[in-house]
């Protein structure tokens, strides 16, 4: 066991699958030679060579299409694109094929294949490059969609989607990249999908995050214990197989809920987990389920207005006090 | 030579190519100071060594055309006409920027000199380009759309979509490839079929050229020359310019990827001595008032500064506006 950055531990789940299998092969823009834009590709195109590892042209519905066409021919492709931005412009193969070969075929094909991508707000990127596109994702069904918030669940997340059989949306925080914690070395590590972690136990209220809102609201917890509100704080892991018994059993307890969510708020994944909680809890909440989400505006470029639409720590501190300073 | 100059363009013209690729030369160099102070944030990307391309394009077009570009697109803004100092402020956030703060350096936007924006997504301008040709067109107006993009953008899906709908419907769009032959750091003989671009036009029907992208007047009198058949003939055309930047891709990018020997190479083609040695040997002006011009291009960007910086912050209240009218 060792520390290790969440960079490299998406990298050593790379390199450990495709030692173990010979159908894992990555495609993406500037994946090889240059190891990857953030660097999360780096050493192997010198490990595992140009058949297996290759930079593709910047054609992000192709590279998504190749990936299906690839493992419906029995690879295991694990494409790269770019950022989540770009997603967008692969919609169309995401959505229209990957999401639905398996179901209008009637199940006589399966599609291993995770699409791997960074994304999130908060790097001064602007409206093109700064969105949160995870409830994109998670409302297509024939999709699984994962969020890893630590280094060790983006290797033992990344791990199993790689071995699933379904096609995967694999989510990478960019400011998250950099983060260290332990990580397991076993090559057998795995982390299963629709498994929710808590991240820390409390009986006041529940928190409920994923991706690096999950960071966020550990931080807000620890804040909030000096008020002497003792928070429980969910990451939800997978948004597609989602864990509902974990913040529903959660919320039960404690009779109070907030949903940080990085995406905005209109139709945001918060708007669906609010109303599961409360269709499941109304009797034990002793407040509204609250949410923490985006702002619901293009992201600005300027440092000084960007961070006022990204949830950060504080906006968690205060959305707990509200619970209880509003009169329910 | 000297005579072609001079036959071709009066000396004031030609002396504002060479302050206008200096000014872009100071306005990028000061820019990767000026993130490295931690004063611009975000992706930054330079354009230093492929000056000659956009003020040979920008002066072979007319006023009323529309300019579109991509990320890297500081120098263009400026050659169009953009004041630098609201391009610096932009590019540190400031309410005074071009965009207000909003787009960055590589979003920006110029109304008054037809600047149509700089896009971040890889081929999000064609379309673009097409729809803006398409207007004016219905319109009756006499503008054409000039649309810049570099050698990676021509295998995203639009650029063929747009190419072949351009010439479909018979709409006036110059396309201005700039191969500098790196997309970050894929090399364009890796990521395209065929590495001289001008030739993927043929299955659109729409005719095209390569030209030497470090030589402003070759650049000026193709576009001047593509420019009058496009109005003309209401048909788009396409223009390959062979150039170099001489960074990195972004400043998060060290450029490790591209062999020493050909940097140097492209670096003895610096437009910019190359053509300040022109005007010396066609007797157009002097060493001293090139100088002159060096020096007033470097206080104009030491003044954009000192805007950026004495510029106040947006106001908070500010994300919520222009999303809608
Ligand atoms: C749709 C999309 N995919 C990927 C990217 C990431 N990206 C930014 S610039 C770039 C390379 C573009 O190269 P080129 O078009 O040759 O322009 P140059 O940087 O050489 O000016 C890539 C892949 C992006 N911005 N948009």
């Amino acid at each position: 066991m060792s520390d290790m950055t969440y960079r490299d531990a998406i990298n050593l789940a790379l390199k450990e699958e495709m030692r173990r299998d010979p159908n894992v092969v990555i495609f993406g823009e500037d994946v090889a030679l240059y190891e990857g834009s953030f660097k999360v590709t780096r050493g192997l195109l010198s490990e595992f060579g140009e058949e297996r590892v290759r930079d593709c042209p910047i054609s992000e519905n192709t590279i998504v299409g190749v990936a299906v066409g690839a493992a419906m021919g029995g690879l295991r492709p694990v494409p790269e694109l770019m950022t989540v931005n770009f997603a967008l412009l692969a919609m169309d193969q995401i959505v229209n094929h990957m999401a639905k070969v398996r179901y209008m075929f009637g199940g006589q094909t399966v599609l291993p294949m995770v699409i791997r991508m960074p994304g999130g707000g908060g790097s001064q990127l602007g409206a093109q490059h700064s969105q949160s596109l995870e409830t994109y994702f998670m409302h297509c069904p024939g999709l699984r969609v994962a969020y890893p918030a630590t280094p060790a669940d983006a290797k033992g997340l990344l791990k199993t989607a790689i071995r699933d059989d379904n096609p995967v949306i694999f989510l990478e925080h960019e400011i998250l990249y950099n983060s260290k914690g332990y990580v397991p070395d076993d090559p057998e590590f795995l982390v299963p999908f629709g498994k929710a972690a808590i991240l820390r136990e409390g009986s006041d209220v529940t928190i409920v995050g994923y991706g690096r809102m999950s960071i966020l609201a550990l931080q807000a917890a620890a804040e909030l214990e000096k008020a002497g509100i003792s928070c429980e704080v969910i990451d939800l892991r997978t948004l597609n197989p989602l864990d509902e018994e974990s913040f529903i059993s959660s919320a039960q307890r404690t009779g109070r809920a907030v949903i940080v969510e990085e995406c905005w708020r209109t139709g945001g994944l918060g708007g669906d987990l609010a109303s599961r909680i409360s269709e499941r809890c109304f009797d034990r909440l002793l407040a509204p389920v609250k949410r923490v989400s985006g702002l619901d505006v293009p992201m600005p470029y300027s440092r000084k207005i960007e961070k006022i639409c990204i949830p950060q720590v504080n906006t968690i501190v205060q959305a707990v006090h509200d619970l209880y300073s509003e009169k329910y | 030579m000297a005579d072609e100059l001079k036959e071709l363009l009066s000396d004031e013209d030609l002396l504002r190519f060479y302050e206008q690729m200096v000014l872009s030369r100071e306005f990028e160099e000061s820019c990767a100071e000026q993130y490295t102070k931690g004063h611009i944030t975000g992706f930054l990307h330079l354009y230093s060594g492929q000056e000659a391309v956009a003020v040979g394009t920008i002066a072979g077009v007319e006023k009323e055309d529309y300019v579109l570009s991509a990320y890297r697109d500081h120098a263009q803004a400026i050659v169009r006409g953009a004041d630098p100092k609201e391009v610096m402020a932009e590019l540190f956030g400031k309410a005074s920027g071009m965009c207000k703060g909003k787009g960055g350096s590589m979003h920006l936007f110029n109304r008054e000199n037809n600047f149509m924006g700089g896009y971040a997504i890889v081929g999000g301008q064609f379309p673009i380009a097409v729809g803006l040709a398409y207007a004016s067109r219905m319109r009756g107006e006499n503008r054409i759309s000039v649309c810049f993009f570099g050698d990676g953008a021509i295998n995203q899906g639009t650029w063929h979509e747009s190419l072949n709908w351009a010439r479909v419907w018979e709409l006036p769009v110059l396309f201005i490839c700039e191969n500098n032959f790196y997309g970050i750091g894929t090399g364009v003989q890796r990521a395209s079929a065929l590495s001289s671009l001008h030739r993927r036009t043929c299955g659109y029907d729409i005719p095209s050229e390569q030209v030497d992208g470090m030589d402003v007047i070759a650049m000026y009198k193709a576009v001047h020359r593509a420019a009058a058949w496009v109005r003309e003939r209401q048909r788009p055309y396409f223009i390959e310019a062979l150039t170099y930047r001489f960074r990195g891709h972004s400043m998060a990018d060290p450029a490790k990827y591209r062999p020493s020997a050909e940097q140097e190479v492209w670096r003895s083609r610096d437009p910019i001595p190359a053509f300040a040695k022109r005007l010396i040997e066609a007797g157009i002006t002097d060493d001293g008032k090139l100088k002159e011009i060096r020096d007033r291009c470097a206080t104009e960007v030491e003044e954009a500064v000192r805007f950026a910086e004495e510029s106040p912050w947006p106001e908070d209240s500010a994300v919520w506006e222009d999303i809608y009218v």
